[in-house]
């Protein structure tokens, strides 16, 4: 069996051919066509949908819309989602971001998908072709889900209280350590009246930081009251190994790096 | 094995060959239309050296299907020297010594051309981050960094 | 640059027209515009794909290989096993009488290290070799392994390779290679301070951008034309000769070409096979790592292991060194006899040492062949004795560039080796390190040269 390219104009018939075995999507190429690439002889067809409306970035009353082909780039130079630009911008160089998708994000295992990160924080909607499910039912599910991402949606957060890190070895760039998103709705006193926190490279994809999120409600952020909210970081993860980090290793610096993003 | 036809922009000049389904664009350019110019160093997204640009974005052709890339129009480093002048980046690459074994260079001009066209003045921290998917072995970047500000200064000063 | 001409100012000749002058490197123009052309590069009508099925074990006896399956697979030309090679057993240092062979071109009956080549696979396409390599079956009988070099040394160890008997290479001089100067004991029974560390490394790799590979056409004339890009052109063609029991006349090797090496690329492992291929198909060949087996398959610098003792008076001089070097060779030889070796040349140091006793072993363990880096046997060792120096310092309160002032060689002192030294330098380039970092020393050390000692 031979690789194959088949493109459709709408998902519907895409999602169609999907169900065949040896079936996966091509959305920017960074994920399937590297596993081609290194030999991954699972992978026989490719399916790609070419409606430019999957590449949409809508942005109005306060909501955001991404179609699933929109890129990191183009969400990295959106005039109206500067707060998301550092985390589109985290994902890759300069020509991955413009190849890596939102849809393609999403399926990306750690120690790669740190925008998928910052979605989780946003408590983002991920719509299908027949509905649409909060994103952590969809990463809960996602690798025996054979359905086709369209978009993806969330209230736009302000700068103020959307927080992203991505720690690599390499600077600039470099693949994840670990990566965390924080979305955080404070009063004019600053004190923390919800909070959302979301981890990668802490599992095999995204997860939230619970205990953490509720050890800060009701605080200011300051260090006193940081301190229990970063001793409970640890709690529910179960960090990978890879070549770039031990899950020891990254188990011991999350506290590190989630203290700083805290105190910003 | 099923053969896809693909047409395209290269350098200028146009392309039409014939491909097997799911062929990559670094293939089809190395292979089958002799331009070997992008090189294959990981196959995955990494390294860089298969830098092209694809309608005024720099990608990796090594993730991008050839007959994803019909009607589109397609440089190389191998197209950048007009009449036999060298480019202002490939004359500064030269004289920054931003060689060494060759391997990661078409990719890395590849990445500062795209810099350059958009931000004809940058500062280091620009040059830094338009290089930072482009992996070299050899030099420690910092000569890859002098040369593509030593190009930026020559093209401003050419301009004025 | 700056070009200091104060230094050496009375021995140094000055009629040089190229140092300090910038020259365009020869290799440049082909680099910025695409031209140069790399192994890669050259592509031929028919060429097939070899792909490597590799051991997945650390250890392990093939039981069985069954490769009826993969040969059906369509686009498959050919399979290659172990009786496949003419000679099949081999090792590259033996150009220079560094026996005995060890390693298999193709596992035969055992694996010794994961990711050890046991089956080619050649197609029409790259995706077809994949395919069928995934569809060789190979049966093993898994065995304990060995990982840690001290533990390969100890009596009881499992036997990682059968061609050297025990867990370590056998030198003319024994066990290991040993220098021996003055009265080592004696020195440490007369020190001041004894000061004993251990220092360990972990393998490097390389990671060229440019994989290993080669691409070769058989020739009309009954030659093979190999387009590689080895660092090592005659040492490839003569093993490749060897192995292939085929005159080196009937090879000619194109190459020089190398998208970064830094001595990654110096072991012989992809042409012999290549050329058995091209030959026994009559179709040219490309074999070319993924990047994965860059990573994991290609030889890296080797895993290190040095244990200093030193003996050192209050007033700075290191009056005793000894220094027991482990160089983890991986389950083959290849260059880590001769790293090991270079390890006891160097020790201890460029330091003017009384009392010397150097031993180096290379300890076969179940972990990737290990080979050349940018100064192997050296760097590793550098690293320790210099860490070992500045805490010599620390613990006599001296200020540690000083304390190198002390010991450093110079013209004329007589090294371990038994051989006096010439041409040093190490003073000067301390000194100007001194100026560079600004990090002063005493007015006497300033005055101090290489060549000239002070009345």
């Amino acid at each position: 069996m031979s690789l194959a390219l088949q493109t459709f104009s709408t998902v519907k018939d895409a999602s169609a051919a999907l169900q065949a075995a040896g079936s996966r999507y091509l959305g920017g190429g960074t994920l399937v066509v590297r596993a081609a690439n290194e030999g991954d002889v699972s992978v026989s067809s490719l399916v790609r949908v070419a409606d430019p409306g999957l590449s949409r970035i809508a942005v109005s009353g306060g909501k955001v819309r991404l179609g699933a082909s929109a890129t990191m780039a183009a969400i990295a130079r959106h005039p109206e989602l500067a707060a998301l630009a550092p985390a589109a911008r985290a994902v890759g160089g300069p020509a991955i971001r413009n190849m890596a998708t939102v849809g393609g994000n999403l399926f990306a295992p750690a120690p790669y998908g740190d925008f998928a990160v910052a979605l989780l924080a946003l408590d983002a909607t991920v719509f299908t072709e027949d509905g649409e499910m909060p994103i952590e039912t969809f990463l809960t599910g996602r690798d025996t889900s054979r359905v086709i991402v369209t978009a993806v949606g969330f209230s736009l957060p302000s700068m103020e209280s959307f927080r992203f890190l991505k720690v690599s070895r390499v600077k600039p760039k470099g693949v994840s350590v670990l990566s965390i998103a924080a979305l955080l709705q404070r009063t004019a006193d600053g004190t923390v009246t919800s909070a959302r926190i979301a981890l990668g490279c802490m599992a095999d994809r995204p997860i939230r930081a619970l205990a953490t999120e509720k050890a800060l409600l009701g605080s200011k952020l300051t260090p006193q009251e940081i301190a229990p909210a970063l001793a409970a970081a640890g709690e529910g993860i179960t960090p990978i190994t890879d070549p770039i980090a031990s899950a020891w290793y990254r188990a011991e610096v999350l506290p590190v790096h989630l203290g700083r993003l805290l105190s910003q | 094995m099923a053969k896809v036809p693909v047409q395209f922009m290269l350098n200028g000049s146009e392309k039409a060959e014939f491909v097997e389904s799911g062929t990559t664009l670094l293939n089809a350019l190395r292979d089958k239309i002799g331009d070997t110019s992008p090189k294959g160093g990981c196959h995955q997204g990494t390294c860089g050296a298969c830098s092209v640009i694809i309608d005024g974005e720099l990608r990796l052709s090594c993730l991008t299907l050839a007959e994803t890339c019909i009607g589109a129009d397609i440089k190389t480093t191998a197209g950048l020297a007009e009449g036999g002048v060298l480019h202002p980046l490939q004359r500064a690459f030269l004289d920054a010594f931003a060689t060494q074994c060759g391997f990661c260079t078409p990719g890395m001009i590849m990445a500062a051309k795209v810099l350059l066209d958009r931000t004809p003045n940058p500062s280091r921290e620009d040059v830094v981050e338009a290089l930072s998917g482009n992996i070299c072995r050899c030099t420690g970047y910092e000569p890859i960094i002098q040369a593509v500000l030593l190009a930026a200064r020559a093209n401003s000063q050419n301009a004025a | 640059m700056e070009l200091r001409k104060d230094y050496f100012a009375d021995v140094r000749k000055d009629g040089l027209h190229e140092i300090g002058q910038p020259r365009p490197r020869l290799d440049s123009p082909g680099h910025v515009t695409g031209k140069t052309a790399y192994f890669a590069d050259r592509n031929f009508p028919g060429m097939l794909h070899l792909k490597m099925v590799r051991s997945p074990h650390h250890h392990a006896r093939i039981r069985s290989i069954d490769t009826s399956e993969a040969e059906k697979h369509p686009g498959v030309v050919k399979i290659l096993t172990a009786k496949d090679v003419p000679h099949n057993v081999y090792t590259i240092l033996i150009l220079i009488q560094i026996g005995p062979e060890d390693e298999t071109v193709l596992a035969d009956g055992k694996v010794r290290w994961k990711g050890e080549a046991v089956v080619a696979v050649l197609a029409e396409t790259e995706r077809a070799a994949q395919e069928a390599a995934a569809k060789v079956k190979v049966d093993y009988e898994v065995l304990p392994a060995v990982f840690d070099m001290e533990e390969a040394l100890k009596p009881g160890a499992p036997l990682v390779n059968e061609y050297h008997g025990q867990n370590y290479y056998l030198y003319d001089s024994g066990e290991c290679r040993k220098v021996r100067f003055g009265d080592v004991e004696a020195g440490f029974a007369g020190a001041d301070h004894i000061l004993e560390q251990s220092y360990q490394s972990s393998p490097i790799e390389h990671a060229p951008t440019e994989t290993t590979g080669c691409v070769v056409v058989p020739e009309s004339n009954d030659r093979f034309t190999c387009y590689t890009n080895t660092q090592a052109m005659f040492f490839t063609l003569d093993n490749a000769s060897i192995i292939l029991q085929m005159p080196g006349s009937k090879l000619h090797f194109v190459g020089g070409t190398v998208g970064g090496g830094f001595g990654g690329k110096v072991d012989v492992i992809v042409e012999p096979i290549a050329i058995l291929a091209a030959k026994l198909t009559g179709r040219p060949v490309c074999f070319i790592y993924s990047r994965e087996e860059e990573m994991q398959i290609s030889s890296p610098r080797a895993a290190e292991k040095v244990v200093i003792k030193d003996g050192v008076m209050k007033d700075g001089r290191i009056v005793a060194r000894k220094v027991t070097g482990y160089t983890d060779a991986g389950a083959y030889s290849r260059h880590s006899p001769y790293g090991a070796q270079k390890g006891a040349a160097h020790y201890p140091g460029p330091y003017t040492i009384p009392n010397v006793w150097i031993d180096t072993y290379c300890v076969y363990t179940n972990r990737t062949p290990s080979s050349a880096m940018r100064g192997f046997g050296v760097t590793i060792g550098d690293f320790a004795l210099e860490v070992q120096m500045d805490k010599l310092a620390r613990l006599i309160g001296m200020d540690p560039l000083e304390f190198r002032f002390i010991n450093a060689y110079r013209d004329g002192d007589m090294k371990a080796h038994r051989q006096p030294t010439e041409g040093a330098a190490l003073i000067e380039c301390m000194q100007e390190a001194s100026r560079a970092a600004n990090w002063p020393v005493a007015e006497k050390y300033m005055a101090m040269s290489s060549y000239r000692k002070e009345a």
